[in-house]
């Protein structure tokens, strides 16, 4: 298990994806919404709302996804892992809206395209953009982040796992 | 002349008090000597050494169903015959609720030639006690016991009304013949389906109470007492029925009871998946009343042990417990089952069980039978005490497959029944 | 936050391996087992609530409603539940015993399975036909209340608006009132109250209660009077005068007299006392009018929910099929 992001980085990496969010809005759009991908995403979502708010000087409404009703892989369960249902939690209309969808770490992209499929069903939001903290490659699906934080080739046998503060009581990115 | 002589068998013969190892010898169907057999002059045509076997007069289940007429996709008179000579007995009593039931001379006289044509083991009739057992007007008692019906029974139903049974008693007393009731108050039962306790309210169904068999059996033995007759009790399964004939018993009435291997095996734990083989009526009861049963037969109250062999059609019993058919069948594996329940927890040993299977149930039905006093029938059955076996039901010689014994390890078996000195059955046949 | 996953609830969630093929009863399932549908239920709610009320899940699935007894309610719960997840439905009525029809259960469940169905959600007038069926044919199977056994959703959804609206069940005094001899809702309430740390108390009539109900994991009482003050929840159970009639109480005036739910009655209740009814109600019979409308009433709350409980358990029972064969020791 080795270390890729420490607690300093992430902070700096969330910054470099606030000013390249807020660089990047074009007026014309409609307002901009954050929601994050169950479960490190919609975390992510929250801090990156909260900068943004302080970066642009207004309030951004942010939400929680869960796409597991929406992934490719419900009748591939292992016996040790089950995907769980949770709360798609959105106070908001997405109709109209800019929305930056958040993840942790982009990977297959598989998680994006139910992310995508579960938003469509949610309404026909103006534009939809991808964040993520980490890029790690390996994609299956013909799709890229917007903004990334940081990029890096991870061999196909290890995992990219995020703590952070919330939920582990620490941030660290590590690889297993 | 045939002579059939078998030798250096452990005889058990309860009506003479005999438990002893020594010979027995056969002719022309009939027990000629048994112990040291040199005085009688043996010149067998047939020796088979027994040694290690238990030599016991023909075993005799006095409560089974046959369903012929009526039902002979699920049983016949030949077919239910050839069972229980596989399961070690030489004669049965068969139940009159078939389609029609057995309420007159008529089909007595049928069920007598179709067990003649059969040749299996013997069959005697038990007619009902009122038409058609619809619990009304009286059957024609006196005209079957001309063709030879040994009892009467509305099994499968009790007689509800106590006017009814009280002229039946009386009337049956006339020709000493023994009434055997299936006792249930059928108002107090309702549509129940299992023993009404806890697990019935788990399961969500209908449950009969003890009650509804001991105040039928409560209610009878007065009528019995009144009427100066016969009565016998039918599968007792709780242990205030066994209490109830206890009483009796002491009061001096003539009163007898049997009791199932199921309601000495199993409970109404066995309904918890709604298996339909555990559907039995009376309904399989509590750990309670089986202990109170065990001791009622260690204590002779019960007199006699019977299987109640009920066959059913596989598709009946593959319906919802709620509407599937009450019983089981018993006749291929009952000596196992009875070495299960009564033996191996040392409750009675070898010769009282051969009694309550031998020389009692010949005593309450009339029969000359169920021993093996020089001259009589020679209806002999072998059991080999320690055999060890798996319960398979595709053997069974039973048209039938209703018996949720399947896959059981039991230890005692009949290796060869005997009628009238004709060896019908020998295991591995 | 605005979102009220808890991480325990998360993390629970996450660990949880949900192993049942078939929804039998309730009697069956764990405390964990239980709180995995309520919170996959949680997930559910959003769907309805959606201009696009359809989530992919079980597309390409069959799901067969096999309703052997009448029930317009459960059956379009159930299809609108099996809709929503995309699957699709096909609907199967039969009225009468299965005996009647000349059919069994087991032949017209083989007959649907060769079809190719998935789940099978069975409503039956006799008590372990949703076990026969389980015992014969390989799809998963959803008990949609069975004779007087059990009615495992309605139970679900009845617990699920508690906790929605109470937050935990633990301590909560539920009285279950009427008919609970004949009731499978009673019964499955029961056994998941209790394992969720409620207290059950079982109110009507000597007449109306089960054997040993005092084997039960409940009290009894026969004066609903008594027990009005002190509950958090009353469930009044619908009196089925087609299948008991007078035989077990002397007539519907006196029931409602003694164990009907009044404007009176519920004066004298806690303020936030929740009134809760399976449906259909008998109106002035088992529970007054205005009580049935009135702010504790949660008849109306109870029929949603119900519909995300149905999802979460079609949802779950075809996770658990798709499990690797073996894994699936129940029921």
């Amino acid at each position: 298990m080795t270390t890729l992001l420490t607690e300093t980085e992430i902070t700096a990496l969330l910054d470099k994806l606030t000013e390249a969010i807020a660089a990047d809005c074009p007026t014309e759009y409609g307002e901009i919404a954050l929601i994050g991908i169950r479960s490190r995403g919609e975390l992510l979502a929250c801090r990156l709302a909260e900068r943004l708010a302080r970066r642009l000087g207004t309030e951004l409404p942010y939400g929680a996804l869960d796409i597991t009703l929406y992934r490719d892989d419900l009748e591939q369960a292992e016996p040790d892992r089950q995907p769980a249902v949770r709360t798609t939690e959105i106070p908001f209309d997405i109709e109209g809206r800019f929305i930056i969808l958040v993840d942790d770490v982009l990977n297959t992209g598989r998680s994006v395209r139910a992310a995508l499929n579960a938003l469509a069903d949610l309404g026909r939001p103006q534009a939809i953009r991808l964040a993520v903290l980490v890029d790690r490659g390996r994609r299956e699906l013909p799709i890229r982040a917007d903004y990334v934080g940081m990029e890096t080739t991870v061999p196909i046998e290890q995992r990219v796992n995020v703590f952070l503060q919330e939920t582990d009581g620490r941030d660290e990115v590590v690889v297993e | 002349m045939s002579e059939l002589l078998l030798t250096n068998g452990r005889i058990i013969d309860p009506a003479n008090n005999v438990d002893a190892v020594g010979d027995v010898l056969v002719r022309d169907g009939k027990i000629v000597a048994i112990g040291d057999v040199k005085a009688a002059k043996p010149n067998p045509e047939q020796t088979i050494d027994v040694q290690g076997l238990i030599v016991a007069p023909g075993l005799i289940d006095m409560h089974v169903h046959l369903r012929e007429p009526g039902d002979e996709e699920e049983e016949t008179i030949a077919s239910g015959a050839a069972a229980a000579l596989a399961g070690g007995f030489t004669s049965i009593a068969c139940m009159p609720n078939t389609d029609p039931a057995i309420d007159n001379e008529a089909t007595v006289d049928f069920v007598y030639r179709q067990a003649a044509r059969a040749k299996q083991a013997n069959v005697f009739p038990v007619g009902a006690i009122t038409k058609g057992r619809k619990g009304e007007e009286l059957a024609e008692i006196g005209q079957m016991v001309r063709g030879g019906a040994v009892a009467f029974s509305d099994d499968g139903d009790g007689v509800q009304n106590p006017a009814v049974m009280l002229r039946a008693l009386k009337y049956a007393a006339m020709f000493d013949k023994p009434l055997l009731q299936h006792c249930q108050d059928n108002a107090l039962a309702g549509k129940g389906c299992m023993n009404a306790g806890y697990l019935a309210t788990v399961l969500g169904l209908p449950g009969i109470s003890p009650l509804a068999e001991e105040l039928m059996l409560y209610r009878d033995i007065q009528l019995a007492k009144q009427a100066k007759a016969r009565y016998h009790a039918q599968h007792v399964s709780t242990a205030g029925s066994a209490t109830l004939v206890a009483q009796a018993k002491n009061a001096g009435l003539s009163i007898t009871a049997e009791v199932t291997p199921h309601h000495l095996l199993l409970t109404d734990d066995n309904c918890k998946d709604y298996d339909p083989n555990y559907k039995m009526n009376p309904p399989l009861r509590t750990a309670d009343d089986i202990a109170a049963l065990r001791r009622a037969v260690a204590d002779g109250v019960i007199d006699c042990l019977v299987t109640d062999h009920a066959p059913h059609l596989r598709s009946e019993k593959e319906l919802e417990f709620l509407y599937a058919p009450c019983g089981i069948i018993g006749l291929d594996c009952a000596v196992g089952l009875y070495v299960k329940a009564l033996i191996e927890p040392k409750v009675i040993e070898w010769p009282r069980l051969i009694a309550m299977m031998t020389v009692n149930p010949a005593r309450i039905l009339g029969l000359k039978k169920g021993t093996l006093t020089p001259g009589a029938d020679a209806d002999i059955t072998l059991i080999d005490p320690s055999c060890r076996w798996t319960v398979d039901v595709e053997q069974f010689r039973s048209k039938s497959r209703n018996c949720p014994y399947h896959g059981w390890e039991l230890t005692g078996r009949a290796v060869a029944t005997i009628v009238a000195g004709d060896v019908r059955f020998e295991l591995g046949d | 936050m605005p979102y009220n996953a808890t991480p325990s609830a998360a993390n629970r969630a996450d660990r949880f391996i949900w192993r049942r093929k078939h929804l039998l009863g309730l009697r069956d399932l764990s405390r964990e087992e239980l709180l995995h549908v309520l919170d996959t239920a949680e997930g559910f709610k959003e769907i309805s609530t959606r201009s696009i009320k359809k989530a992919p899940p079980l597309r390409g699935k069959v799901v067969v409603n096999l309703f052997f007894e009448d029930s317009t309610r459960t059956r379009n719960s159930f299809t609108l539940a099996a809709n929503r997840l995309s699957a699709d439905v096909l609907e199967f009525t039969a009225t009468g015993s299965s005996i009647s029809k000349g059919e069994t259960l087991r032949d017209t469940a083989r007959n649907l399975e060769a079809m190719g169905i998935d789940i099978v959600v069975i409503r039956h007038s006799a008590a372990g036909a949703p076990h026969l069926l389980s015992r014969c044919i390989d799809a998963a199977i959803v008990n949609a209340g069975d004779g007087q056994h059990e009615h495992p959703t309605q139970g679900l959804l009845d617990i699920f608006t508690i906790r929605e609206l109470r937050g935990d069940l633990k301590g909560l005094k539920v009285a279950i009132v009427g008919d609970i001899a004949h009731s499978r809702v009673a019964r499955s309430n029961i056994w998941g109250l209790h394992k969720l740390g409620a207290e059950v108390i079982l109110v009507g009539p000597p007449t109306l209660m089960p054997a040993s109900v005092e084997k039960l994991p409940v009290t009894v009482c026969h004066d609903f009077d008594a027990v009005i003050p002190e509950v958090d929840v009353m469930n009044m159970l619908r009196v089925q005068f087609e299948r008991i009639g007078s035989t077990v109480f002397p007539s519907g005036r006196e029931y409602s007299r003694l164990f009907g739910l009044t404007m009176d009655r519920l004066k004298r209740a806690r303020k936030d006392v929740l009134v809760m009814h399976p449906g259909p109600v008998n109106r002035g019979m088992e529970i007054e009018s205005e009580v049935a409308d009135g702010p504790n009433s949660t008849i109306l709350r109870q029929v949603s929910n119900g519909l995300a409980i149905r999802m979460a358990v079609l949802f779950l029972v075809n996770q658990a099929a798709a499990l690797k064969e073996g894994t699936d020791k129940t029921p």
